[in-house]
């Protein structure tokens, strides 16, 4: 076996990196279970989209250029997250329309990064996680992953493989949630009314537990089952399948101990 | 465009998302329109190729719009029609109104216009001493209410079957009637002898058929059908995007038009119209005119936006949109709501007052998922914020935010610096519940959601540790 791993560069994304470690810490799990070496860059920022949806478009070069240089010499880039994710493959070629070597730079970038989730079934083959959760849970689609990157399937076939854990589909599991980025600070109100939709209906799963693989979205679905005083948890899906999913989930109190040492505690599992 | 309120979306979806009995009835949308368009799209196994086909044969079209709009004016005159050339709203009425004042006519029929909202015809018209009488139920309807369509393809979604019963029994003066048939039947009894009053018969076009010189007009009612056939006089009025080259064109987009629209497999009544009555037909108009409006959409030709004039109205983005479904059609303030209405209410009313339209998604791309014409709905949105964002009319609020990260965002050891420090911050704010019940700026999430805190330091200060790099 002296066949080289593949070097994989993390898109951590802005909002794990500021908001929730563990969802970064479990990906690293999950790609090195899947065969590869993974190098967090340190130079980097955010994919631009904030100011990519704002209308921003020369901030949006700007930093897609950043991203660009700062990631094309892995041989697989990969994002915990399919709005980040999507960004990349989806959008990045056409910012650079009208200029061909950054077009060719950003194709080729696009070409070889992929959502986490997507990577480790599409393009590593892993069929199954070793990893224990009690308990049953939904899953919400997140838009981007599941338009623009068609995640859907994915998810649903890992998690079936973790044991204790009973999947109850999301009537609806399709519909955006109302977090849209700057838009639920733009228009507050729609966003309220649809993420009071989706908690009503996660709700009506009966499941204690929604999975969702971006954290924007989570962060909204969190936040409101909180205010709602509804007791469902959130968290990233790559936290169950990495054996993470003891952990404090989404907006509870944190116990002591970073996640990093508390990662220790996992009990080593078989790749793949 | 009459009764426009775009520039106050944020206030009118605020009402709107209060208002109860609108939500009740905005509830009817998910079963009358996504189920119905799902299970009519999956019965048809050649849905992708005839997608494929219906996008080819728009963009030819438009390709070379000038030779079909030829075409078209030619075949209609050669049939014995009158083809009136309007560049904006203002001429198509003041045509429509010459065409009615020269037959001395007082009363007009009318089928259902999408463009007779856009071109504000009724008010017009009852201003230059016309009665334009609409008979398309959900016309008919919002027209007794005083009030414009909240929907592209079905104009009274806004309301339910209970106020349907309340405001005919107070009009009709009759029994209040609570099942839907029995409603129906009531506004047909009411409506039959007045096709026969009408000088006038008006109808919009689904389609405009360069070959012939047809329109073509597809409905569930046959209401299009009585007001082009019985009044002397009939006027076409229709956009130069209706065009398509050849009958069979109009069928390929018809088929597709009918599965996402209603969900049906084909609609009811599908009425090809060509020219005025010929010497020995039974029935049919004796004057016939096309009024064909530009009102912008050729300023699209060429740009990025021109995608959009490949739409054929059938409303499966609005049914779709989380947004429309959430505040109903009158919140846009706009003729023209949801996806599609967001994309063309500032081409035709200006960035400047339609700005929050286009700024009223949040991308899910759902939209562009059922749009049958492939149109990138969530990239047009986009490219009219970046226009909003150059011209600096984007709110003020949002420019210097946007401004103020991507300062940061373009130099990592201070963006570094900056989330280390917000991400302790914050978690001090969370204190020990992990989640802060309201935050600086943050009011529009806070006021009814919790703001999760962070775990600790940020993942790439906890993987230098990690890693022995710090």
């Amino acid at each position: 076996m002296t066949e080289k791993k593949p070097r994989v560069g993390l898109f951590v994304t802005c909002l794990v990196d500021l908001f929730r470690p563990s969802v970064g810490f479990a990906a690293v799990t999950l790609i090195e279970r899947a065969g590869c070496t993974v190098e967090v860059p340190e130079a980097q920022t955010c994919c631009g989209q904030p100011a990519y949806n704002s209308g921003a478009r020369q901030h949006t070069k700007d930093i897609a250029r950043q991203v660009i240089a700062l990631f094309e010499p892995f041989d697989y880039v990969v994002a915990p997250s399919g709005s980040c994710g999507g960004m990349i493959k989806a959008h990045y070629p056409d910012l650079f329309a009208d200029e061909p070597a950054w077009h060719k730079r950003a194709e080729n970038l696009a070409a070889k990064t992929h959502e986490l989730i997507s990577f480790l079934v599409d393009v590593r083959g892993m069929k199954s996680v070793d990893a224990h959760f009690d308990g049953a849970v939904t899953y919400h689609d997140s838009c981007s992953g599941l338009r623009e990157l068609k995640v859907h399937d994915q998810p649903r076939q890992l998690l079936a493989s973790v044991t204790g854990l009973a999947l109850k589909e999301l009537p609806g599991a399709h519909i955006c949630c109302g977090f849209g980025g700057t838009f639920c600070i733009k228009y507050p109100e729609i966003s309220t009314r649809m993420v009071s939709d989706k908690t009503a209906d996660i709700s009506a799963t009966g499941a204690g537990t929604v999975l969702a693989g971006d954290l924007g979205c989570l962060m909204n679905m969190a936040g409101r089952l909180s205010r709602e005083g509804r007791p469902i948890k959130a968290r990233h899906v790559a936290e169950v399948l990495a054996g993470m999913g003891d952990r404090p989930a989404i907006g509870e109190p944190s116990v002591s101990g970073s996640p990093q040492q508390r990662r220790g505690a996992v009990a080593p599992a078989k790749s793949r | 465009m009459p009764g426009l309120t775009s520039e106050n979306f944020r206030a009118n979806s605020v009402k709107a998302l209060a208002n109860p009995q609108l939500q009740r009835a905005l509830d009817n949308i998910r079963r009358d329109f996504v189920d119905f368009r799902g299970r009519a799209v999956g019965e048809l196994p050649e849905y992708d190729e005839l997608k494929r086909q219906a996008i080819a044969l728009k963009d030819h079209t438009l390709e070379n719009l000038d030779f079909y709009l030829d075409a078209f004016a030619n075949n209609v005159e050669a049939s014995g029609g009158y083809v009136h050339w309007c560049q904006t709203a203002g001429e198509a009425r003041e045509a429509i109104v010459a065409i009615c004042k020269k037959r001395g006519a007082k009363t007009m029929a009318k089928g259902k216009s999408m463009v007779g909202e856009e071109i504000g015809l009724n008010a017009y018209l009852e201003a230059a001493g016309l009665v334009p009488i609409e008979t398309d139920l959900g016309e008919y309807i919002i027209q007794m209410r005083g009030e414009t369509p909240s929907h592209i393809t079905a104009p009274a979604i806004h309301l339910t079957k209970e106020d349907v019963a309340d405001l005919f029994a107070e009009r009709h003066k009759r029994p209040r009637k609570t099942e839907i048939p029995a409603l129906i039947a009531e506004a047909r009894e009411m409506l039959r002898p007045r096709y026969h009053e009408a000088d006038i018969g008006l109808t919009g076009a689904n389609f405009l058929i360069a070959e012939t010189g047809s329109s073509m007009i597809i409905t569930n009612e046959g209401n299009g059908d009585l007001s082009q056939v019985l009044p002397h006089t009939h006027i076409v009025l229709a956009s130069i995007d209706k065009i398509v080259p050849t009958i069979e064109d109009a069928l390929t987009a018809a088929r597709i038009l009918a599965r996402t629209s209603s969900g049906q497999e084909f609609t009811v009544y599908n009425t090809f119209s060509t020219g005025a009555r010929r010497p020995g037909d039974l029935d049919g108009p004796e004057e016939f005119h096309v009024v064909l409006l530009d009102n912008g959409r050729s300023a699209l030709m060429g740009t990025k936006q021109q995608a959009m004039l490949r739409c054929i109205r059938c409303a499966a983005c609005l049914n779709h949109c989380p947004v429309y479904k959430s505040v109903g059609g009158h919140a846009y303030g706009a003729v023209y709501t949801g996806p599609m209405g967001a994309v063309l209410t500032p081409t035709m009313v200006g960035l400047d007052k339609a700005g929050p339209l286009p700024n009223a998604s949040t991308f899910c791309g759902r939209c562009e998922s059922v749009c049958p014409m492939g149109i990138p709905l969530p990239a047009l949105m986009r490219d009219w914020r970046e226009r909003e964002f150059e011209r600096a009319e984007a709110p003020a609020t949002l420019r210097k935010g946007i401004n103020a990260w991507a300062y940061l965002a373009k130099r990592p050891v201070l963006y570094a610096l900056a989330t280390r420090f917000a991400a302790v911050a914050l978690k001090l704010l969370g204190g020990r519940s992990g989640r802060l019940a309201s935050l600086p700026l943050g009011g529009g999430w806070t006021a009814t959601r919790d703001f999760p805190a962070p775990e600790g330091a940020t993942f790439r200060a906890q993987w230098r540790c990690a890693r022995g790099l710090g």
